[in-house]
């Protein structure tokens, strides 16, 4: 496949000294639904966050491209204006900033051209229809009081309406009902055949609705194992033990 | 000018005549003569200069408070202030001698032909005449004095007689003895009994009819179950060559009238902004102020009011902008003077770049007042670790049956939701921008929406090249 979205090579990062990845390789085409799963304190929300360019992690080693470019000098915001999408774990809550002010404005910078409003309005309407959110959410304060679930659709409406290249979701499926979590998955399967995407999760529930091309698993900030959706079913069974102690070995 | 004035200026002594400009301009400094010619200058009644008078004396011999920024009070020169100042056409003002820094402020603010309408509104009044007229008419019909507070005076000496310095005597403080020797300019309202005034009034069509003076004089009275919400000020920065503006507001809403009083000042860094407000409330009747500020070097300015009668409301909600080497010292006065009064004082303030900004409150319950209730949110946000937020409230609580709540907060914008905002493609200026206006936002949807545009477009301005 020759339409490489994410080549994340050799990467060690360190959060104030500490190392947390070491050595993780990876590479995303265009199509292709990528999922990492591992224990709490791998390194996989780390990982989300580097590529997407948090300041507070220090890259040691190894280089992240996107379409063919190094980003290492990319700053945020030009990461999300080239097309990168984060859907975060913890989304962050915004108090006095209207959802809806605040998504027109998103995509205005993103998009880079001045938006017409009907057709906005339109688009935004079928977004949040298929994702069956009530309008009522426009005039709420972005994520303040939102419930989990809430706060998780209102990360895929992000996601729909921004149309990223690269689209990393960090357990965008953590405490969603099941209604909900068919109704993201359908979110996902929307963007993904144009989009690279890397789906963070610890549950093989989502991996119903959504056909992952590889499962990767990360121990101690690096990728220990890669197969196929058949890794997730046999993790769900028999936990990471035995990957630990292969790894240590 | 009128010809009274030019040829009161013929024969003053401290002041000079241009008659090319038509202007007067008083010497620097201020003397009792000084006050009495203001007065003379403007032919008022002879209680109105022995009230002015007495003011200056009080002024003269009435320290500096010795709280608040005390070392920046301090730095006032009251011999280097000019007290009068009135232009025939207000074109005094010379565009080219503007700031460029305000001049670039108005261009981004897309406010067109700034230029014009910095020289005193020129453009405001031949655009808006209309809409100025008919707001007028639509006022007059209904018996609303709606007026220049020199006009005020003119025409109707009985109503301000009996309330002028009612509210807020000269003896309150030294600033508004000050203003009560020199004032000038200023609105004048009086809303009869049972007629609500439904649109905001905004002194805006008013300054832009007169030149508006740095020690204006407000007094707004409604009678009986009327109603009346006035808006002053705009987010345009107010540049003044003068570095003193001290202010006198006093509002008086009888038996069950509403009055809202919402402004925004964004003042040039070299201002000394100290103005005294302060309404009353009698029986059932509800006085709100809704008031911004942004700029200046200094500001003390802490919006009170009286609640004299029974079921009496008071509502003051205020932000406050300090930006580098600005202190906003700000709060809200409530005093339950009756039973079963209620207040809610809400305070929000953002500080930057070194700036300072502080919370002084004042919360009274008389031993009589049972049955009183009251609420106090105070809110600060700072942008840096340089900034400086502090708070002094202080409660006075005579009786016990009244309900109490205080909330205070002290917050940083926090790198996950500057990381949240620039994944949205925000950059780091415009996602600070909207935390901002995020923060202010209790404050910004109680104004007219023009008003709130502007501010949120002002505010987002503030946030530019400043961060690195
Ligand atoms: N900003 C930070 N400061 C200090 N430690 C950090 C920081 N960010 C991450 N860490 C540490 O790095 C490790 C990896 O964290 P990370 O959030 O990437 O894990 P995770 O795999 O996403 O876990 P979970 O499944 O619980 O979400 C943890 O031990 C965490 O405490
Ligand atoms: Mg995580």
């Amino acid at each position: 496949m020759a339409d490489e979205i994410l080549r994340v090579e050799d990467l060690h990062v360190s959060v104030e000294d500490t190392p947390i990845l070491n050595g993780m390789t990876l590479t995303i085409h265009r199509g292709e639904i990528h999922v990492v799963m591992g224990r709490n304190g791998a390194g996989k929300s780390t990982l989300a966050s580097v590529i997407m360019g948090h300041p507070a992690y220090e890259i040691t080693k190894g280089t992240i491209h996107y379409m063919g470019t190094n980003i290492e000098e990319m700053s945020v915001f030009e990461r999300a204006r080239a097309g990168m999408f984060l859907s975060f774990q913890y989304p962050a809550v915004i108090p006095g900033v209207q959802v809806g002010t605040f998504l027109k404005k998103s995509v205005q910078s993103v998009r880079d051209e001045p938006l017409k409003g009907r057709a906005f309005r339109k688009e935004l309407n079928a977004a949040m229809t298929a994702l069956d959110m009530p309008k009522t959410v426009l005039s709420r304060y972005v994520n303040d009081g939102f419930s989990g679930g809430e706060k998780k659709r209102l990360e895929i409406l992000q996601m729909l309406l921004l149309k990223p290249n690269l689209a990393l979701l960090d357990e965008t499926d953590s405490g969603l009902d099941i209604d909900a979590l068919r109704i993201v998955a359908k979110g996902i399967n929307s963007v993904a055949p144009q989009a690279g995407c890397l789906i963070i999760t610890h549950y093989q529930r989502l991996l119903d609705h959504v056909q992952p091309h590889f499962v990767h698993v990360m121990i101690g900030g690096v990728i220990a194992q890669t197969g196929g959706p058949e890794l997730a079913l046999k993790l769900e069974k028999d936990g990471y033990e035995w990957l630990e102690a292969t790894t240590e070995a | 000018m009128s010809d009274e004035a030019r040829e009161a200026v013929g024969d003053y002594q401290f002041g000079f005549h241009d008659p090319e400009n038509a202007t007067i301009r008083f010497d620097k400094g201020l003397s009792e003569k000084v006050v009495r010619d203001i007065s003379a200058l403007k032919d008022e009644p002879e209680w109105m200069t022995d009230i002015r008078v007495k003011a200056y004396h009080h002024f003269m011999e009435r320290a500096m408070p010795d709280w608040g920024n005390c070392g920046e009070l301090n730095n006032i020169d009251f011999d280097n202030v000019t007290y009068f100042l009135r232009s025939s056409d207000a074109t005094e003002k010379n565009w080219d001698d503007v700031p460029d820094d305000i001049k670039n402020t108005f261009d981004r603010l897309g406010i067109p032909e700034a230029e014009q309408k910095w020289l005193g509104g020129v453009t405001a009044q031949y655009e808006s005449e209309a809409v100025y007229h008919s707001i007028r008419e639509d006022l007059e019909d209904q018996g609303v004095l709606f007026l220049d507070m020199d006009s005020g005076l003119k025409e109707h000496p009985e109503v301000v007689k009996k309330y002028f310095g009612t509210v807020i005597p000269y003896s309150d403080n030294k600033f508004s003895a000050l203003n009560t020797a020199v004032w000038s300019g200023g609105s004048f309202i009086y809303v009869p009994k049972g007629v609500h005034v439904e649109m905001p009034v905004q002194a805006y069509f008013r300054i832009n009819a007169q030149n508006m003076g740095q020690f204006e004089r407000t007094l707004i009275i409604a009678d009986e179950g009327s109603s009346i919400h006035y808006v002053e000020g705009c987010t345009a920065p107010t540049y003044s060559t003068d570095s003193l503006h001290s202010a006198v507001v006093e509002l008086i809403a009888m038996k069950g009238a509403k009055i809202r009083y919402s402004t925004i000042q964004n003042w040039s860094a070299n201002v000394y902004n100290l103005v005294t407000k302060r309404g009353v409330a009698h029986e059932n009747a509800t006085v709100e102020w809704v008031d911004g500020n942004i700029g200046s070097k200094l500001t003390m300015k802490y919006p009170s009011v009286l609640l004299k009668g029974e079921g009496a409301h008071a509502e003051v909600i205020s932000v406050a902008y300090a930006g580098a080497g600005q202190h906003q010292d700000a709060g809200a006065k409530v005093h339950h003077l009756a039973p079963n009064t209620t207040s809610s004082i809400l305070s929000k303030s953002i500080s930057k770049n070194g700036g300072r900004s502080s919370y002084r409150g004042m919360l009274q319950v008389t031993p009589k007042s049972h049955g009183c209730r009251s609420k106090i949110v105070c809110d600060a946000l700072m942008l840096d670790s340089t900034s400086r937020s502090d708070t002094y409230p202080t409660m006075e609580i005579g009786n016990p049956t009244a309900d109490l709540e205080h909330e205070a907060s002290v917050s940083k914008v926090s790198g996950d939701q500057l990381f949240y905002l620039m994944s949205r493609g925000f950059t780091e200026e415009e996602a600070m921008g909207l935390i901002v206006n995020g923060f202010f936002e209790p404050f910004t949807r109680e104004l007219p929406m023009e008003y709130a545009v502007e501010l949120n477009k002002l505010l987002e301005l503030e946030m530019e090249g400043s961060i690195g």
